[in-house]
């Protein structure tokens, strides 16, 4: 167990320095444009060449790398090009704001989408199937933008009980994170329910279910004390892949509704081309990616009794 | 596609004909093809469809609607005066045209990957399949953005990133389904016959495995639609003026909660279109359990 743990980790941190290459090839490969994005586009090409010697920009390429490695190892993103100041003092801030958002979105998605796949599954074919099956559709079929249009239009213009902004310009007010939290639910929770759902309907059918129905056990017994503990298993891992997902929702949300998170920040960075800024956005969004893979992973194997002594 | 479940030499699987007999049988497919059919023929009849030029200032901001002396503008105008209906319509053109073309060069490339890398397995499968698990940690969206930032946003960008986002999903879907057959009589019997390797590929193995395949390219199409429109919202899309639903609702943004109806109109025709899209695959697949 130990043994897997620990590989599952070195897999993580493999991936990491190949992904941190690629980002760094695709954004700072030709040192040029790396100049015309820093110094700005109106600048001579002595300038730019002066700039580009000063920061060390005329060695090669590898050891340009090195370099960057090791000082984003130390916590050291350099210098945002559009807010004057180190990356990491403007990115944490940020990254702790869609913490709360996405976090709460979770603790949302999480019991929702459990209840509704459970109801579901427990009887395939069911009127409650059937309806929680194409609301999930309907609800998966809207993209972010165009549910963050719907409901804005709903409870911000029409009924005006919620406000259209998120930017919690005067101080924190829960009332702003309702409609990026709803949306970042609704594109999310139909997903998960379908996958509980897929994943009960298999163990209701299984043997041991049957058994336990055959010797008399109510149906509520049945379903707490024997279908629940392995139809959980997929819904964990599910949700905790999904984190993934709710990442690229995130950046959206923050968009529609001006939210002061991470996802803005890296759009703003990129359409400012900030490099810096935005080599340390994606690194911190694919570490998330990929650590909540490798938890799935770990945690699987946790649930899973037949895994768990290897 | 086979022609209505004629046979055609191999194991039939399971999501075999694609024919519309077949799909007669699933409501939910239906209804997902006709909504799909729908926008094909609005895009392709747009110039006599849409009631206005595009791209024209008008008059700004009329409601839903309006009638004025210039002709009827059933959705309104939005900001700049171009009538909203029209540029719907006109905006069906640009999704369906680099919706499918990037969705379809990923299956291409996919399916050839991922078809070697499942038959023939050994160091090729492991280097392809590390590439894709690194692509594939990335949040979507995040490549998108990355790429477009690098590279420039167009058309042609926005299909180069589409198609370096999905393809690593289509190969391990296709790898899984070829680790899957290449066990199979028909596979033995094909290399008994000494057929090459690459026909194996793709005369035995591909037919074979089409049925969740093509479950898959109908939901990614929903997917890679969500993704243009997403990129479009972001001002990272198409350039203007021409009209993109994404775009529509980014040029508008700010207007949203004062004039919703500009923003609006885009929003439930891409939802449209994608739950299209998912229907049509939710109801293949329970056609495929069948």
């Amino acid at each position: 167990m130990v043994l897997a743990v620990l590989k599952r980790l070195g897999l993580l941190a493999a991936t990491m320095l190949v992904v941190s290459l690629v980002v760094f090839l695709l954004l700072e490969a030709t040192p040029s444009s790396v100049a015309i994005k820093v110094i700005g586009p109106y600048t001579t090409a002595e300038q730019q060449q002066l700039w580009l010697e000063q920061n060390g920009y005329l060695r090669p390429v590898g050891e340009r790398y090195v370099e960057w490695l090791g000082r984003f190892l130390t916590g050291d993103f350099g210098e945002s090009i559009r807010f004057k100041a180190p990356v990491a003092e403007v990115l944490w801030p940020r990254l702790w704001n869609t913490a709360i958002l996405g976090l709460t979105a979770l603790a949302v998605i999480a019991p929702c989408s459990i209840l509704l796949g459970v109801i579901a599954g427990i009887r395939e074919g069911s009127p409650a199937d059937r309806s929680i099956s194409v609301a999930s559709i309907v609800t998966t079929s809207l993209p972010e933008f165009a549910s963050a249009v719907f409901l804005a239009g709903v409870f911000v213009f029409w009924l005006a009980w919620l406000p259209g902004t998120s930017s919690m310009a005067e101080g924190w007010d829960w009332r702003q994170l309702v409609l990026p939290v709803a949306v970042l639910v609704l594109y999310d929770l139909g997903y998960v329910a379908r996958m509980t759902r897929a994943s009960m309907v298999e163990v209701m059918a299984t043997a041991y279910v049957r058994t336990a129905v055959l010797k008399g056990l109510s149906r509520a017994r049945v379903i707490t004390h024997h279908a629940l503990r392995n139809a959980l298993i997929t819904p964990f891992t599910v949700l905790t892949l999904h984190i993934n997902w709710l990442l690229s929702g995130v950046i959206v949300v923050e968009a529609f509704f001006a939210y002061k998170g991470f996802g803005a920040l890296l759009l703003e960075a990129s359409l400012n081309q900030d490099i810096y800024l935005i080599e340390a956005c994606t690194m911190v969004a694919v570490l998330v990616a990929v650590a909540t893979q490798a938890l799935a992973d770990i945690g699987y194997r946790l649930l899973n009794p037949r895994l768990r002594g290897t | 596609m086979t022609v209505n479940g004629a046979p055609t030499g191999y194991d039939v699987p399971a999501a075999g004909g694609l024919g519309l007999r077949h799909l007669a049988r699933s409501p939910a497919a239906l209804i997902g093809l006709a909504i799909i059919v729908f926008w094909v023929i609005v895009a392709i009849a747009a110039p006599w469809l849409a009631p206005h030029p595009p791209n024209t200032p008008l008059q700004a901001l009329l409601p839903p609607g309006s009638e004025t002396a210039r002709g009827a503008f059933w959705l309104g105008t939005d900001q700049l005066g171009r009538d909203i209906l029209s540029r719907v319509i006109w905006g069906s053109r640009r999704v369906l045209l680099y919706a499918p073309l990037a969705t379809a060069f990923a299956y291409a490339i996919g399916i050839t990957i991922g078809l070697m890398a499942g038959y023939w397995r050994g160091w090729i499968d492991q280097a392809l399949s590390r590439v894709s698990d690194v692509v594939l940690a990335f949040p979507v969206l995040v490549l998108y953005i990355l790429i477009i930032t690098t590279i420039g946003a167009s058309g042609l960008n926005i299909v180069i990133a589409v198609v370096f986002a999905s393809t690593p999903g289509v190969m391990r879907i296709v790898r899984g389904l070829t680790l899957d057959a290449r066990g199979r009589n028909y596979v033995a019997a094909a290399q008994m016959r000494g057929e090459h390797p690459l026909a194996i590929m793709f005369v035995e193995i591909l037919p074979n495995v089409r049925g969740p395949l093509i479950v898959d390219a109908c939901l990614r199409m929903g997917y890679v639609t969500i993704g243009i429109g997403v990129l479009g919202f972001l001002g990272l899309g198409l350039p203007p003026p021409d009209p993109d639903w994404g775009g529509m609702v980014h040029e508008a943004r700010a207007l949203a909660f004062v004039f919703p109806h500009i923003v609006l109109f885009p929003c439930a025709a891409i939802s449209s279109l994608v739950l299209g899209f998912n229907l049509l695959a939710d109801g293949l697949r329970e056609l495929g359990r069948q």
